[in-house]
């Protein structure tokens, strides 16, 4: 299948090796990757801290990047929720009943990576290897807005050497939230702090999500703590394998 | 150590959430009761919600229901007004919180009487009736042991169905002590029950007029519905002569038939039971049995103006049972005196700002990390998150409408338009992702992690490191990639 992947922007900027990885696991897995060169943002950052308004144009310019499109794969389930979620409301706002049409007909076309790889691709064994124990962190996005529900998991566990640990109160948000991390800090500290101790008490090394932008929230702390947990993104773990290892 | 107080009974809060919260958060007896409390009711909710195969379809009937009711409300007011007015009892109309008081102390005064007793209702604490009664030289009585607790203590209300969550039971003790003049009491609830009870029923007894809210009101039959777990309710809209309901208007269903809904959905999701102890129903007056008067105060006081907004109205549907305060990771740990309004958590994110207008609320809506955790537990579905996200941009628009040097220097609104200029093509895009792996430099110090952030993302930096950003952007990597390869 010819993938078009929707990287987003945290991950083109911040975490390119997660681009890396879904590049390199999509391929690996048979696949014909595309990356259209003129996507920027897809507007949630501005559309979640009440900048609609400046949403609507990067909202556009998505829908024309991947106009045309196969599939298209994001390795972020709150950026998958926003094209999928929002996108609509955006075009109601603006009053653009073009924009609502290409958005219905690019919304089908979205997939998140898990989903694409056990929803689309009907996949549980990737042919992975990451020998680590790991603990997964449903995202808030993922679970209750994309309803990903074991897919990741299923996922994980079929991956080779890996070591998985349940994550206790694992539904619980860990205090991202976008601006909300940097408007009410404190508070975002405070739910942080649960979901840092709940990684801890796993006694993994790794703990891992379907999102970077949660895991720049628990990473950030872990390194801040100098606690020798790190956070990867699945897409990273999936890709590993025996003979290419995640570095 | 005495608790700061930190707001005044009524909806509109007077300072931000951030600071309120900042507050509460050091407050290791309050995050202990409340973090505590939550979680016992949040398990048992589950636990009972769980027995019921079809609750999602419930929710959506729920949900359905008030939506009827709504969308067809002034219509269905007046069928209320008709039903009750036939069954005997006195309908009035307050648009706001200032009639609805003026309303009630008439009738006390018509009375004869120069104290109340109040089954617990947030819609009387929303207009601060108790104030407006004991500035006419009224008393009100709260019978609500939750409400007494806090009337003695001489505190503000945090949670919706437990307003002393709060306080734990030592606390409490120590509030009985001191204001009911009691000795010797453990800090156990049966005897607390106990003396709040002997307190209580002196006051039933004595009592010409109650005062209550109302869960439901059907416009079909005229019956009001007060739902409750003590009997304290049904103590005051009985005994009294005379009976003052104080409603706000969207409590209103059209048929009788919705109670039954309405009635397994609200128990379930609130205090944790299949069904709650006490559900009073009552239409106008009948002769020989309950109070000889009975009058409905239908309160607008900003509610018409929710009506009229497309997302934010169906916050309208609440039918106040607090579910999505328990779940809520942001109100179980700042509490309910952070949201600085009688209703908290994030119901009250959404409520509130409508009902005394976003410019007055303008830091509630962001008070909340979007995770969908209220959305999902919500027993008439209100999608908070999409109301939630709706009110900031009306609170951006609003700031946007502001003129003058200040409001142009807002730093955030420059940061957000300017990112979404550099956004709107690829070369400004790119050029930004360069220009932050230079600006970053004096930072990063050659090092992955960036540790403290100047200006305001201090307040993440305090607690988290951030990712530098590495050599190559993704797309850079995927270029030279095509290139080689």
């Amino acid at each position: 299948m010819r993938i078009a992947l929707f990287i987003a922007c945290f991950n083109d900027t911040l975490f390119p090796a997660t681009g890396r990885a879904t590049v390199a696991l999509l391929e690996r897995l048979g696949h014909e990757v595309a990356f259209p060169e003129e996507q920027t943002c897809c507007g949630q950052l501005h559309f979640n801290t009440g900048y609609a308004r400046e949403a609507v144009p990067l909202a556009r310019r998505m829908v024309d990047a991947f106009e045309g499109a196969d599939a298209v794969v994001c390795p972020s389930a709150s950026c998958t929720g926003m094209v999928r979620d929002h996108y609509r409301g955006l075009a109601e706002l603006a009053a653009d009943a073009g924009l609502a049409r290409a958005v219905d007909d690019l919304v089908p076309r979205v997939h998140e990576l898990t989903e694409l790889l056990t929803g689309v691709l009907s996949l549980e064994d990737v042919g992975a290897h990451y020998p680590h124990r790991v603990t997964y962190h449903p995202t808030c996005h993922g679970l209750r807005g994309l309803g990903l529900r074991d897919g990741p998991l299923r996922l994980l566990r079929a991956v080779g050497g890996i070591d998985l640990a349940e994550l206790p109160d694992a539904t619980e948000c860990c205090g991202f939230g976008g601006t909300f991390a940097v408007k009410n800090p404190d508070t975002s500290t405070a739910m942080l702090a649960s979901k840092v101790k709940a990684v801890l008490d796993t006694g993994a090394e790794v703990v891992t999500a379907a999102d970077n932008s949660c895991l720049m929230q628990i990473g950030g702390a872990l390194s801040r703590q100098r606690s020798g947990v790190r956070a990867v993104h699945m897409a990273e773990i999936l890709a590993s394998t025996e003979g290419v290892p995640a570095t | 150590m005495p608790r700061v107080r930190v707001v005044a009974p009524g909806a509109m809060p007077e300072r931000p959430f951030p600071e309120a919260a900042r507050e509460a958060l050091d407050d290791s007896q309050l995050r202990r009761n409340l973090g505590h409390a939550t979680k016992t009711i949040r398990d048992k909710r589950a636990k009972v919600v769980a027995e019921l195969p079809d609750w999602e379809q419930l929710r959506e009937t729920g949900a359905e229901i008030k939506d009827r009711a709504l969308l067809t409300l002034d219509h269905q007011l007046e069928r209320l007004e008709e039903s009750v007015t036939a069954a005997g009892g006195i309908v009035h109309w307050a648009r706001d919180g200032g009639e609805a008081n003026e309303i009630v102390t008439g009738l006390v005064r018509d009375a004869g009487a120069d104290e109340v007793v109040k089954v617990k209702s947030i819609a009387t604490d929303e207009i601060g009736l108790n104030e407006a009664l004991g500035a006419a030289g009224i008393a009100a009585v709260e019978t609500d042991l939750a409400e007494l607790i806090i009337q003695l203590a001489g505190d503000v209300q945090s949670h919706i169905l437990v307003p002393a969550i709060h306080l734990n039971r030592a606390e409490i003790r120590d509030v009985f002590v001191r204001e009911l003049g009691v000795e010797d009491v453990a800090d156990d609830p049966p005897a607390l029950a106990e003396v709040a009870r002997r307190h209580l029923r002196r006051k039933f007894l004595e009592a010409k007029v109650g005062v209550s809210g109302a869960n439901f009101a059907v416009a079909e039959t005229g019956t009001v519905c007060v739902v409750e777990s003590e009997g304290n309710g049904r103590m005051c809209t009985t005994l009294p002569e005379v009976l003052i309901t104080v409603m706000g208007i969207e409590k209103l269903l059209a048929s009788w038939r919705d109670l039954e809904v309405m009635l397994t959905l609200l128990p379930r999701s609130s205090t944790g039971e299949r069904m709650n102890p006490y559900t009073s129903l009552w239409t106008g007056v009948t002769e020989g049995d309950g109070p000889r008067e009975f009058h409905l105060v239908l309160l607008d006081n900003g509610r018409t103006q929710a009506l009229a907004d497309a997302t934010g109205r169906q916050a309208l549907r609440c039918i106040r049972c607090s579910a999505c305060l328990n779940v809520c990771p942001v109100y179980s740990r700042t509490g309910g005196h952070s949201y600085g309004s009688v209703y908290p958590g994030p119901i009250g994110a959404i409520l509130t700002p409508q009902l005394v207008g976003v410019e007055n609320a303008a830091s509630l809506p962001f008070a909340s990390s979007l995770c969908g955790a209220c959305y999902e537990v919500c027993p008439v579905k209100i999608d908070i998150p999409s109301v939630l996200v709706d009110l900031r941009r009306q609170v951006v628009d609003e700031q946007r409408s502001h003129r003058g040097v200040r409001a142009g220097l807002n730093p955030e609104r420059r940061a957000m338009e300017g990112l979404a200029r550099a956004f709107a093509s690829r070369r400004g895009y790119e050029t930004l992702q360069r220009a932050g792996r230079l600006a970053q430099r004096p930072l990063a110090h050659g090092r992955a992690r960036i540790g403290p952030l100047p200006g305001p993302l201090a307040g993440w930096s305090a607690a988290r490191d951030l990712p530098a950003m590495p050599d190559q952007t993704f797309r850079e990597w995927w270029r030279a990639r095509g290139a080689t390869g």
